[in-house]
């Protein structure tokens, strides 16, 4: 079983903003604009409802700051 | 701040009695591993990763992986790898070549302060001249003297002719590192117990230090002692040992910083075990073995401050929430520490180390905001004097 995760890669990053608008679920946004993991996780697991929506968040992403990456889940 | 320290001293000495020149046994990877193991090693970096597992880590792959000997030590207040490299150069380069022999690196690279690089390759044309030393060619890359230079990603770019600044940890350097390629970065001391424990055995290596954190480790400790120097004790050690062998508190003691810049203060109490275990409860761990002794009549809230600002000047400059709420942290403290205090100002620091932590591409926020959140709670009496507009240090200093 594995699931996906939403890796920032925060030397990329810089704030524009668009993953917090397309992932509210998941993503808030800082005082500087900055993603903000509304669950506190380093790397946020992706419920599979929101696959769609992260993948578009890192589709779109103008400094491909964002990943999905898959981790399974017994040994995490 | 330790720079210039010309003591070594021991409460027990086994890196600093170890005689240069003894014969180094030849492991192979499975023999190294298992010593290592067996012996409990864990890094001498800051980290105290279990050093088994990072040799594991970068032997899955077929080929061998390159070996770094990392000796950038930007951290201010220690002083005991740049003495190690100066002291004892040979222990190092014979662990380093023990382990390079045995994981049958791809190559092998020394990277130190511009200091420490003079005198080393000195001592790798002496072992080239004597014939032993197959690793003796290796040139040594500068590490500049900053904070984060010395950690290993960083040290990988650096190595690599970029800036000396961590990368995304997405993929770590012990599957794909310098050109690619597994990457084994491990500190100078660590090297130097790895040529101790390859010599005199596991078992050797356990009758120092506790059952669960075996061995010795060489501790900088600083601030309000007589004879700021190196110490090199085992794990456990209690804190008035170490504080004694560096000639003793010069005045009564208020707290103690332990674990460096990115550790916690603790209360400065002389039979505290300077261990992982005993440490836990404060929030630090031993670390790179920094210890900052801070008197009665020094505010640790001002002591606190200016370590925050020192740590927001050292931001590499990648990553947003670093680079914004670093400084903004360092304000806000400060704020509290010059007693222009306004109510809410406790919980905006708390705010402001839980908004940073984790949001890093390596742990220099996280470390910073553990040290900030260790001051609020050691002094914590001091926290609401300053709300107060006083410091419970004015009656001592008076």
């Amino acid at each position: 079983m594995s699931e996906s995760r939403l890796h920032i890669d925060w030397t990329a990053c810089d704030g524009r903003g668009l993953c917090a608008e397309l992932l509210p679920e998941l993503l808030a946004e800082d005082d500087w604009g900055y993603p903000l993991v509304r669950d506190g996780a380093t790397e946020p697991a992706v419920p599979r409802a929101l696959e769609g929506a992260a993948r578009r968040a890192v589709d779109r992403c103008p400094v491909m700051a964002l990943r999905l990456t898959l981790s399974s889940t017994s040994t995490s | 701040m330790t720079n210039g320290l010309a003591t070594m001293r021991g409460v027990q000495h086994r890196l600093l009695a170890e005689p240069a020149g003894a014969p180094l046994p030849e492991l192979d990877r499975t023999q190294l591993i298992g010593l290592l193991r067996e012996a409990g090693l864990t890094g001498r970096g800051g980290a105290g990763f279990p050093t088994w597992r990072k040799l594991e880590a970068v032997t899955v792959a077929p080929g061998g992986p390159v070996v770094v000997a990392n000796g950038a030590e930007g951290e201010p207040a220690s002083g005991k790898d740049g003495l190690l490299l100066a002291y004892h150069p040979d222990l190092v380069l014979d662990g380093l070549q023990l382990v390079a022999r045995a994981l049958g690196a791809r190559s092998t690279h020394l990277y130190l302060p511009a200091a420490a690089a003079g005198p080393i390759r000195a001592v790798l044309d002496a072992r080239r001249r004597a014939g032993r030393d197959p690793i003796a060619a290796v040139n040594p890359t500068i590490a500049p003297d900053a904070f984060i230079a010395g950690e290993e990603s960083a040290v990988v770019a650096a190595l690599s002719g970029r800036p000396a600044v961590p990368a995304d940890k997405r993929v770590r350097v012990t599957r794909a590192g310098l050109g690619g390629a597994p990457t084994l970065v491990q500190n100078v001391e660590t090297l130097a117990q790895i040529a101790l424990i390859g010599r005199r055995g596991p078992g050797w290596f356990r009758s120092a230090g506790t059952a669960e954190e075996p061995g010795t480790f060489l501790a900088t400790v600083s601030g309000a002692v007589a004879q700021p120097g190196v110490v090199e004790a085992g794990y456990g050690v209690p804190l008035g040992e170490l504080i004694d062998a560096a000639g003793g508190a010069t005045a009564p003691l208020q707290a103690v910083l332990i674990g460096g810049f990115h550790g916690g203060w603790v209360p400065a109490r002389p039979d505290l075990p300077v261990s992982r275990a005993a440490l836990a409860h404060y929030g630090t761990s031993p670390g790179a073995g920094i210890v900052i002794a801070l008197p009665q009549g020094a505010c640790g809230l001002i002591e606190s401050a200016r370590i925050a600002s020192y740590l927001a000047g050292q931001v590499s400059g990648q990553c947003g929430p670093c680079i914004n709420g670093l400084p903004r942290l360092a304000d806000t403290l400060t704020d509290l520490a010059y007693r222009r205090a306004k109510p809410g100002l406790p919980a905006e620091v708390k705010r402001l180390t839980a908004l940073v932590t984790g949001r890093g591409a390596c742990r220099h926020p996280d470390g910073t905001a553990r040290m900030i959140r260790s001051s609020l709670m050691t002094f914590d009496a001091d926290v609401v004097a300053h709300l107060h507009g006083h410091c419970t240090q004015e009656a001592v200093r008076r």
